[in-house]
């Protein structure tokens, strides 16, 4: 689903890569995390998935296309197929929490019909039915985050990609949005989520995928977030 | 859905931005005026032109009993050389340039003062000894005018040969100049009107920077993400270019309509109708002006 081959980055402004010789797969239906410490090439990574940014050199693939060959109006429908969570939620706070899900298929081009019946869906499957007409300013941040993860998820698209989606949030409430990533991974979804949030990692068991200073230190199908076992 | 999604956008975009919104209108308004008025100006020109052409004299005054003109040396014109004049008028040598000519006699020539001076003091006390007698001559192409007055001025008999054209030049740098100052002052205008919509849609990109960047990750196609912004600056100048057509209206029906037409009546002039046909181009410099400078404006500070 994600295939980075021999993919290095190096930015303009900077003196070393990024990212420095990648290569990984990480096939359909996969749980990733991303785990390192700041600066050591996670936020690179999620860029060049969404082709945000271009690898200076490699190829990546995603959703079996060729980025690098994609043609630049074609990157919309890239992105389609791709649902991205932050930090920081990134809701619109003059819309309800309807209508942040609802923009995310209206600047597409869904018609109504389809948007008055998956935004509840979708709403119902994040735990929020119920809190359609709030503003975000009147949510916790839990909850706010869920109202991000129902954007982002409401295309049904086939990569989910996670930005340290817990960083802002208390370990309870963390642990209900990894309950809801995991729950959203079983239908198929394919996560991979950058994090620093060690008991998470160490709780959860999926894959974990260590990058240090641009490089892949590690790459371990039932991981922790340390080095170990 | 797409329709209704894109509208209240630009709505939304519009109000959050009302002060310059306002700003764009008011400049494009003026801008778009003041380039309409050089069009109008210009079909003003035209249709003198037009007018003058069709109904251009020339006009030859023959010697009264006192004239201090040296070809009036002999005295008042004899029927000699009035033949001698309709002879030549019809002869080979003039005669293809000529549509038609007549003879104005001095009683003629003060009815038709007296008609067109009516009730000023310059009809009190005139006789009709005092006017000239003179041939009235239509070109078949005015811009021949040169060949009768230079084949006529100076002889004996013949007071004076004048082309109407030349009375008409001064009106005709007046109209021109006006038609430049108005074009020259549109540019400069146009001009503030192209970069304030550029700077009201840069900053329109800046104020909706989160809406855009969700869309760009949700996959929203270059053209949808852009489309409010530019809808918004070509609304504006719209609005602007209506207000443009409203003043033009309101200039010609006051100046031309309760101004010039009761008051110098030698030539046609424009009206409702020749600003009905500058409108379109008005509308189509606007949209033109301000998607073309809202899509350069986007193309650096919107990244999709």
């Amino acid at each position: 689903m994600i295939l980075f081959d021999n993919v290095t980055k190096v930015y303009k402004t900077a003196q070393r890569p990024a990212l420095n010789d990648v290569s990984i797969n990480i096939e359909r239906g996969d749980f990733a995390f991303l785990v390192g410490s700041s600066g050591s090439g996670k936020s690179t990574f999620l860029r060049l998935v969404l082709k945000e940014e271009r690898a200076s050199r490699g190829d990546v693939h995603v959703a079996g296309r060729d980025l690098a060959r994609l043609a630049s109006w074609k990157v919309p429908g890239l992105r389609r197929q791709i649902g991205v969570v932050f930090q920081d939620f990134r809701l619109l706070p003059t819309k309800t929490v309807f209508e942040n899900v609802a923009f995310a298929l209206q600047v597409i081009g869904k018609p109504r019909h389809v948007i008055d019946r998956t935004v509840p869906e979708v709403l119902q499957l994040v735990g929020l039915d119920g809190k359609e007409t709030r503003r975000p300013d009147e949510l916790s941040g839990g909850e706010q985050q869920r109202v991000a993860i129902a954007r982002a998820f409401v295309n049904r698209p086939a990569i989910l990609l996670a930005d340290e989606p817990t960083g802002n949030l208390d370990p309870v409430t963390s642990v209900g949005i990894m309950k809801l990533l995991d729950r959203i991974n079983k239908t198929g979804t394919t996560i991979v989520m950058a994090t620093h949030d060690q008991d998470l990692v160490d709780q959860m068991r999926k894959r974990v995928i260590q990058l240090d200073d641009g490089h892949i230190v590690r790459d371990q199908a039932r991981g922790v977030y340390g080095s170990g076992a | 859905m797409r329709i209704a999604f894109v509208a209240n956008e630009v709505g939304i975009g519009l109000w959050r931005n009302f002060s310059m919104t306002v700003s764009v209108v008011i400049v494009t308004a003026v801008s778009l005026f003041f380039f309409g008025s050089g069009l109008l100006f210009q079909r003003q020109v035209d249709q003198i032109e037009e007018f003058t052409y069709n109904n251009i004299q020339i006009s030859m005054f023959l010697c009264g009993a006192v004239s201090d003109q040296p070809s009036c040396a002999g005295g008042e014109v004899t029927q000699e050389q009035k033949s001698a004049i309709e002879a030549d008028l019809e002869g080979p040598e003039l005669s293809p340039f000529i549509e038609t000519w007549f003879f104005e006699s001095k009683q003629q020539a003060y009815d038709r003062f007296v008609v067109q001076f009516e009730g000023s003091a310059l009809v009190e006390g005139l006789t009709v000894d005092q006017l000239p007698e003179s041939y009235r001559v239509q070109l078949v192409d005015p811009q021949d005018s040169e060949v009768v007055v230079a084949y006529f001025s100076g002889r004996a008999g013949v007071e004076e040969v004048n082309d109407q054209r030349n009375l008409l030049d001064g009106l005709f740098n007046f109209l021109n100049g006006a038609r430049w100052f108005a074009w020259v002052f549109a540019l400069a205008l146009l001009s503030a009107a192209v970069l304030l919509v550029a700077t009201t849609i840069r900053l329109a990109a800046f104020n909706r920077r989160r809406e855009t960047g969700i869309m760009r990750l949700v996959g929203a196609s270059k053209f949808f993400i852009q489309l409010p912004f530019m809808l918004e600056g070509i609304v504006a100048a719209l609005l602007g270019a209506v207000l443009a057509t409203i003043g033009l209206f309101a200039a010609v029906r006051v100046i031309v309509g309760g101004y010039l037409q009761g008051r110098l009546t030698v030539t046609p002039y424009i009206g409702p109708l020749d600003v009905l046909a500058v409108t379109p181009v008005l509308f189509v410099l606007a949209i033109v002006l301000a998607g073309v400078s809202s899509l350069i404006t986007l193309q650096r500070y919107l990244k999709v």
